[in-house]
């Protein structure tokens, strides 16, 4: 009991004075379980979040889009790759984990309950999802837990490329004829609050905010990032004549910030829990991939021991 | 005459990289493993790269009167000149990897030959495709590997793909008035002897695996002259649905 005292007291005067904290470090459990809870979470987003896009590879109007897509989609796996990994130097294995995703007890990003209409979704997602993705992960790529700001310090390098791809479908679009410039103002209409909602509930009504603040999980709360997103965002808008559905968005010349309209948090709530537009039919595709797949890695399996009953003989 | 000739050639292999590299796109996000859903997609993404290499070749030996993207996305089912076996569905993962396998060890000796095409541009783009076919081959025959010797269903599954696939694959090494041109022109090397190397480089593999190679089972062709299956055409439907639905856009 009096060495848990201590160790906590110096655990979190390394987080103070800016320290990492790695995997064979010290560490109280509620951190070790917080952190397995947002890797976790974060890695099942990447995975999930491939189905939308994905959606369009198939379609992607030209040779040059069709392969970013490609890759941007290939990326996300990666990305999952890296986060299940940072998740394992906590003493979880990704196994155990898909199977928590796959039976709904683990949580992923509400935004890929929504469902991808047009190819100009695509370049919609690009922009406000991945844009605000990257304000959440350049926060995170500083976060006190080594493994887990390294892989999101990779992440961000690839997510700044989608979102520029993303951005210039967008501008492409906005110059483009009259049904291209309508299909593109749709489906920001569509995405843009859904983007705000992805950095989480207000402060006063985020529960675990303060605990992973003072644990330098996370540096910035979801209200100050939720406000620099809108402010790097709005001039972008502007910039290609794309209009944000928001009629109570305020420059505001003393604080610098756009103000904006109120959240329907009842929509964000209802969509957390699972009543979304897409929730059942992301959770069916990654469930189908999985149990078609289980003859595959079983085949993988059996033919990993076969050579290591070789090797042993 | 012989630009026209290599014009057509190019475009009929980028067909090949194109719709091959679509099916295993389809993949992507839906794989077995996350580490098959970044391998699918970069051998998808090499095909897709390697088409629109060849097709930019085609249209500048072409005058420029058409774009890769116009070759791609607005020839109709029986302008497209791909081989049959490109365009099956992908199947399960047996069919998809054996598919892949038994292609890239076709694409490997092919784009070898390639590389010393006299035209500087072709021979690069053959040339760069090698290292990356030659990774296709190994990560396809590895899965084949692990399928044929893994459990008695993976097995099956493996034997079965190869069963289905392999009466498609005779026109691959198919000779044509195409080919017998370029080659008495000096343009494309002699490919005679490509096809018993594959049978033997593949056959070797397959057995390696515990596959068994079918025996003397008729071969369907037509890809060539655009005679297709009738996938290609529910796959062109979905690949050209954005492009067709705007003529003037630009993406």
């Amino acid at each position: 009991m009096h060495d848990d005292v201590a160790n906590e007291s110096r655990f979190q005067e390394r987080i103070d004075s800016g320290e990492k904290i790695e995997p064979r470090d010290w560490m109280p459990e509620r951190f070790r379980h917080q952190l397995i809870r947002m890797i976790s979470q974060h890695a099942h987003s990447e995975i999930v979040g491939m189905l939308p896009e994905g959606n369009w590879i198939t379609r992607a109007p030209s040779l040059r889009r069709k392969m970013a897509l490609l890759a941007k989609v290939q990326d996300e796996a990666g990305h999952g790759l890296y986060l299940y990994s940072a998740a394992e130097t906590l003493g979880v294995s990704r196994e155990d984990l898909i199977d928590q995703l796959l039976d709904g007890s683990a949580k992923y990003s509400s935004i890929f309950n929504y469902p991808t209409l047009t190819w100009a979704d695509v370049g919609v997602i690009g922009w406000l999802v991945d844009g605000a993705a990257i304000v959440n992960q350049t926060m995170l790529a500083k976060s006190s837990y080594g493994p887990y700001a390294r892989a999101n310090l990779r992440i961000c390098k690839e997510e700044n490329f989608h979102k520029k791809q993303g951005f210039e479908i967008v501008a492409t679009l906005a110059a483009g004829t009259t049904e291209q410039r309508s299909m593109v103002q749709d489906a920001v209409d569509r995405w843009w609050w859904p983007s705000l909602m992805m950095f989480g509930p207000h402060d006063n009504d985020s529960p675990n905010t303060a605990e992973l603040m003072r644990w330098g999980v996370k540096r910035r709360s979801n209200d100050d990032l939720r406000q620099h997103f809108v402010n790097i965002t709005i001039p972008q808008a502007k910039a290609v004549g794309i209009t944000i559905p928001d009629p109570e968005l305020r420059y505001n010349e003393e604080s610098g910030d756009w103000e904006f309209g109120a959240i329907d948090w009842d929509e964000f709530y209802r969509v957390i829990k699972g009543n979304g537009p897409c929730n059942a039919e992301r959770m069916k595709a990654r469930r189908s991939a999985h149990d078609d797949g289980r003859w595959v890695r079983e085949a993988a399996a059996a033919y990993a021991s076969r050579d290591t009953v070789a090797a042993e003989e | 005459m012989t630009d026209l000739a290599l014009t057509n050639f190019l475009i009929r292999t980028g067909d090949d990289c194109l719709i091959v590299g679509h099916r295993l796109s389809e993949w992507c996000g839906h794989a077995p493993i996350l580490e098959e859903d970044v391998a699918l997609a970069n051998i998808a993404l090499d095909c897709i790269g390697t088409a629109n290499a060849l097709y930019t070749r085609a249209c500048d030996l072409g005058g420029g009167r058409r774009t890769p993207d116009e070759l791609a996305f607005l020839r109709s089912v029986t302008e497209f000149r791909n081989a049959l076996i490109v365009e099956l569905p992908r199947g399960d993962f047996a069919r998809t990897i054996v598919r892949q396998y038994l292609f890239a060890e076709y694409e490997l000796l092919l784009f070898e030959a390639l590389s010393s095409c006299p035209d500087p541009e072709v021979a690069g783009i053959a040339g760069r495709t090698i290292n990356e076919r030659k990774y296709h081959v190994r990560h396809c025959r590895e899965w084949v590997a692990r399928l044929g010797l893994g459990t008695e269903e993976s097995r099956s599954r493996a034997q079965a793909a190869v069963d289905e696939l392999w009466p498609y694959t005779a026109e691959l090494f198919q000779k044509d008035k195409l080919l017998e041109e370029l080659v008495a022109s000096g343009v494309l090397p002699g490919l005679d002897g490509t096809s018993a190397e594959w049978t033997d480089v593949v056959s070797r593999s397959l057995s390696d695996a515990s596959l068994v190679v079918p025996a003397d089972v008729f071969q369907h062709v037509g890809g060539r002259e655009g005679r297709h299956t009738e996938h290609l055409g529910h796959l062109l439907d979905e690949m050209q649905i954005v492009a067709r639905s705007h003529p003037d856009g630009k993406w």
